[in-house]
C-alpha cells in the first residue's frame, strides 16, 4: 500500500472510533456535560488528561524544537512535566474537594466576588482560544501534507469531528474520546521512535538508546552529534546557548502556567474522590512521561539523521521527501555559492581559510517529527500512523479547550452571573450552543490564523502563570487572602505580563534580544515575574483590607480535608 | 454544607501541619532536581557521565531524570497523604 492509502485507512479508522465513542457517551445533564458526572476512574482520567495536555505542539513541534536547540529545549521537557507536580501537590486535590464545574467557579466563590469571576472568565476564554487556533492549524497541516487536501478542507473535517463529540457528549464524550486518542497518539509516537533507536543505536528503548553507541561511527551518539555540531559551527548539542537565568525563568513560567491552565485543571473535577484526583495526576504524568522522555531521543536521532543526509551533499541527489517538503515551503534551499552542494551550517562555521561559510538551507522545525519516518526510510504504514497520531493529539486538545470556552459562557456567565434562574435544561442547551459556536470560531482561526499564533503561546502560559496559579494557590493555602488582594494581584500580574510580551513581540520586536530584556528575562519567561508580582501585591493588599467573611474561612477549612468530597458539585449547583 | 461531625479543630490543624511538612520536603526535591541539577548546576554536573553511556549527567537530569523524579514524587505524595488521611480519620472510605 502507498503512504497515502495507509494514511487514509488509519486516519479513517481512528475517526470512526471517535464518532462511535461519541454516540455511546452522550451527556444527559449539565453535570455530565461539564464534569462527566464526576464518575471517571483515575486511570481513564489520567489518560484523558495526557491526551488533553499533549497538543499538536507536544506531538509535532516539541521534538523538533529540541532537535534544533539541544539542551535549551529542556525548558519544555521540565516545564511541561514539572507543572504536574505542582498540580498534584498544590491544586488538584483541593479543587476536587471544592467540587466546582469550572476554574472561574472557584475564583468567584472563594473570593466572593463577581469581578474576580469575570476576570477569570476573560482569562480562561483568551487562553483557550489562543491555544485552540494552533491545534486547528496543526490539523490543517497534517491533512494537506499527508492526504493532499487543501488546508481549509482539512480544518473543516477536523471541526466536524470535534463538533460531533464535544457538542453531543460534552465532558463525558470528550473524556472517553481522549482515552482512545491517547492510545492512538502514544502508539504513533513510540513506534517510529523505537524503529529509529534500533536503526541507529541497536537499542530497543529510545530513552536509553540515545545515550548509547552510534552504530555507524562506533562512538557515543551524543559525542558524535556534539562533534558534528562543532564542525558545522552550531552550539554544542548538550550545552545550548540560552543564559542560565533565562532557562530558569522560562521553566518556572511553563511549570506554573501548566498548573494554571483551565483545561487541565477541570479534568480533575471529573473523578469521584479527592484521593482519585491525587492518583489521577500521577497516572497522567506517567502517560505524559512516556512521550516526553522519548521526545529528546527522537530529537537526537532526527538531528543526526538530518545532518548525515543533507550536509555537504549534492542538491540533485536529495531523496524524495526533500522535494515533497520543499513544495509545502517548510524546507527551502538557496544555493548561495552556486556549487550545487548543500551547506547547512551554524553561525560559527568557518572554512579552511577562516572565512565565514553561509548557511543555504532553512528547515522548519515542525517537520522533524512528521518527516522523520520518511527521512529514515521507515515503512509506509508508520508514516500513516504518525499522521493519525498528530491528528489525535490536535483534536483531543482542541476538544478540551472548547469545553472550557463553552462552560465559561453557559455556566460562569449565564448561570452564575447574568441569568441565575436558568433551568438545567436551558443551561445544557446553552452549553451545547456555545460549544458549537466555539468550534466555529476555532475553525475560523485555524483557516485564517492570526500571523502571531506562535507568539501568543507565550501569552497563554504567561497569563495562566500570572493569573490563575497564584489566585488558586493563595485561595487554598492562605485563609487570610481576601477579595481585594486576589483581584488586584491578578490584575497586576496579568497587566505586567501582557505589557511586557506585547512590547517585545508586537510593538518593538526589533528590541527582542537579551540586551534589552529586563535582567535578561525573555518574554517567554516573564510570566514568572508576573506570578511573583501577583503574589506580592495580593499579600500586601490583603493585609490592609478587611479579612474574608467567616463562611469563606470555613470553606477553606473544608477544602483542606478530603472527607465529604461526595458533597461537592452542590456548592455551585 | 455542614462540617463533618467528627472533625475536631485541633486534629484538623495537626493534619494540615503534617500535610505542609510533606509538601515542603517533596517540593524541595522537586526544586533540587529540576532547577538545581537540571539548570543551575548543569555545567559542573556535565563534567560527569552516567557510567557506560554517553549522557553528560546534567543534560541527562534536564532531559530525562527530572521527569522520572517528578513521577516518583507524585506517587510518594499519594502514598503519604492516603496514610495521613487514614491516621486522622479524614479519608473518604467511611463515607
Amino acid at each position: 500500500m502507498t503512504v497515502q492509502a495507509w494514511t487514509f485507512t488509519l486516519v479513517g479508522l481512528s475517526f470512526a472510533l471517535y464518532i462511535g465513542i461519541a454516540v455511546w457517551s452522550r451527556a444527559h445533564s449539565t453535570k455530565e456535560f461539564y464534569v462527566a458526572g464526576a464518575g471517571v476512574s483515575p486511570l481513564a482520567n489520567g489518560m484523558a488528561t495526557a491526551a488533553d495536555w499533549m497538543s499538536a505542539a507536544s506531538f509535532i513541534s516539541m521534538a523538533g524544537i529540541i532537535s534544533f536547540s539541544g539542551y535549551d529545549g529542556s525548558v519544555y521537557l521540565m516545564g511541561w512535566t514539572g507543572g504536574y507536580v505542582l498540580l498534584a501537590l498544590l491544586l488538584a486535590p483541593y479543587l476536587r474537594k471544592f467540587g466546582a464545574y469550572t476554574v472561574p467557579d472557584f475564583v468567584g466563590d472563594r473570593y466572593y466576588s463577581q469581578t474576580a469571576r469575570i476576570v477569570a472568565v476573560v482569562c480562561a476564554i483568551f487562553v483557550s482560544f489562543t491555544y485552540v487556533a494552533g491545534q486547528m492549524r496543526g490539523v490543517g497541516i497534517v491533512f494537506s501534507r499527508f492526504l493532499e487536501v487543501p488546508i481549509e478542507l482539512g480544518v473543516l473535517i477536523g471541526m466536524g469531528i470535534v463538533f460531533f463529540y464535544a457538542v453531543l457528549g460534552g465532558m463525558k464524550g470528550i473524556t472517553y474520546t481522549q482515552v482512545a486518542q491517547y492510545c492512538v497518539l502514544i502508539f504513533a509516537y513510540l513506534v517510529p521512535a523505537i524503529f529509529l533507536s534500533l536503526l541507529i543505536t541497536g537499542n530497543v528503548i529510545p530513552q536509553i538508546g540515545f545515550g548509547g553507541m552510534d552504530q555507524a561511527s562506533g562512538t557515543f551518539l551524543l559525542d558524535r552529534l556534539n562533534d558534528l555540531h562543532r564542525d558545522l559551527g552550531f552550539a554544542a548539542y548538550t550545552s545550548g546557548e540560552k543564559s542560565t537565568r533565562d532557562i530558569f525563568f522560562i521553566t518556572a513560567a511553563l511549570m506554573a502556567g501548566t498548573a494554571g491552565l483551565p483545561h487541565v485543571i477541570i479534568r480533575f473535577y471529573t473523578v469521584p474522590k479527592v484521593r482519585d484526583a491525587r492518583l489521577s495526576v500521577g497516572y497522567a504524568l506517567v502517560f505524559i512521561a512516556l512521550l516526553y522522555t522519548a521526545a529528546p531521543a527522537v530529537a537526537v536521532f532526527a538531528r543526526t539523521n538530518l545532518l548525515n543526509t543533507v550536509s555537504e551533499q549534492p542538491y540533485s541527489e536529495m531523496p524524495e521527501w526533500f522535494s515533497t517538503w520543499e513544495e509545502t515551503g517548510l524546507i527551502s534551499f538557496d544555493d548561495l555559492n552556486g556549487d550545487g552542494i548543500i551547506q547547512y551550517v551554524g553561525p560559527r562555521a568557518r572554512d579552511a581559510a577562516g572565512a565565514p561559510i553561509e548557511n543555504e538551507l532553512t528547515i522548519d522545525r515542525d517537520i522533524i517529527v512528521l518527516a522523520n519516518p520518511e527521512i529514515s526510510g521507515l515503512p509506509n504504514w508508520v508514516i500513516g500512523l504518525v499522521a493519525a497520531g498528530a491528528l489525535a493529539a490536535a483534536l483531543s486538545t482542541a476538544a478540551g479547550l472548547l469545553l472550557v470556552v463553552s462552560s465559561a459562557v453557559s455556566h460562569d456567565l449565564l448561570k452564575r452571573s447574568f441569568k441565575p434562574d436558568i433551568t438545567e435544561r436551558g443551561e445544557l442547551i446553552a452549553a451545547r450552543v456555545s460549544a458549537g459556536l466555539a468550534v466555529g470560531v476555532a475553525g475560523y482561526l485555524g483557516i485564517n490564523p492570526p500571523g502571531f499564533v506562535a507568539e501568543v503561546v507565550a501569552f497563554a502560559f504567561g497569563l495562566a502563570a500570572a493569573s490563575f496559579f497564584p489566585a488558586i494557590i493563595m485561595g487554598i493555602f492562605s485563609k487570610r487572602m481576601n477579595r481585594e488582594g486576589a483581584v488586584l494581584g491578578m490584575i497586576a500580574g496579568i497587566t505586567f505580563t501582557a505589557a511586557y510580551i506585547v512590547y517585545f513581540k508586537f510593538i518593538n520586536p526589533s528590541a527582542n534580544t537579551a540586551e534589552y530584556w529586563w535582567f535578561g528575562i525573555s518574554p517567554e519567561g516573564i510570566g514568572t515575574v508576573g506570578m511573583m508580582l501577583n503574589f506580592a501585591v495580593a499579600l500586601i493588599v490583603s493585609r490592609f483590607t478587611p479579612p474574608p467573611p467567616a463562611h469563606i474561612t470555613d470553606l477553606v477549612e473544608r477544602i483542606r480535608v478530603p472527607r465529604g468530597s461526595g458533597e461537592g458539585h452542590g456548592i455551585s449547583g | 454544607m455542614t462540617l463533618p461531625p467528627d472533625r475536631r479543630p485541633a486534629s484538623s490543624e495537626a493534619y494540615w501541619r503534617k500535610n505542609l511538612q510533606y509538601l515542603a520536603i517533596l517540593m524541595a526535591v522537586w526544586f533540587g532536581i529540576s532547577y538545581g541539577a537540571g539548570i543551575l548546576f548543569v555545567e559542573p554536573l556535565n563534567r560527569f557521565r552516567i557510567p557506560g553511556t554517553g549522557f553528560p549527567l546534567g543534560f541527562w537530569f534536564a532531559q530525562q531524570g527530572a521527569i522520572y523524579v517528578f513521577v516518583a514524587l507524585i506517587f510518594a505524595y499519594v502514598y503519604l497523604m492516603n496514610r495521613l488521611d487514614r491516621e486522622f480519620g479524614v479519608d473518604e472510605d467511611a463515607e
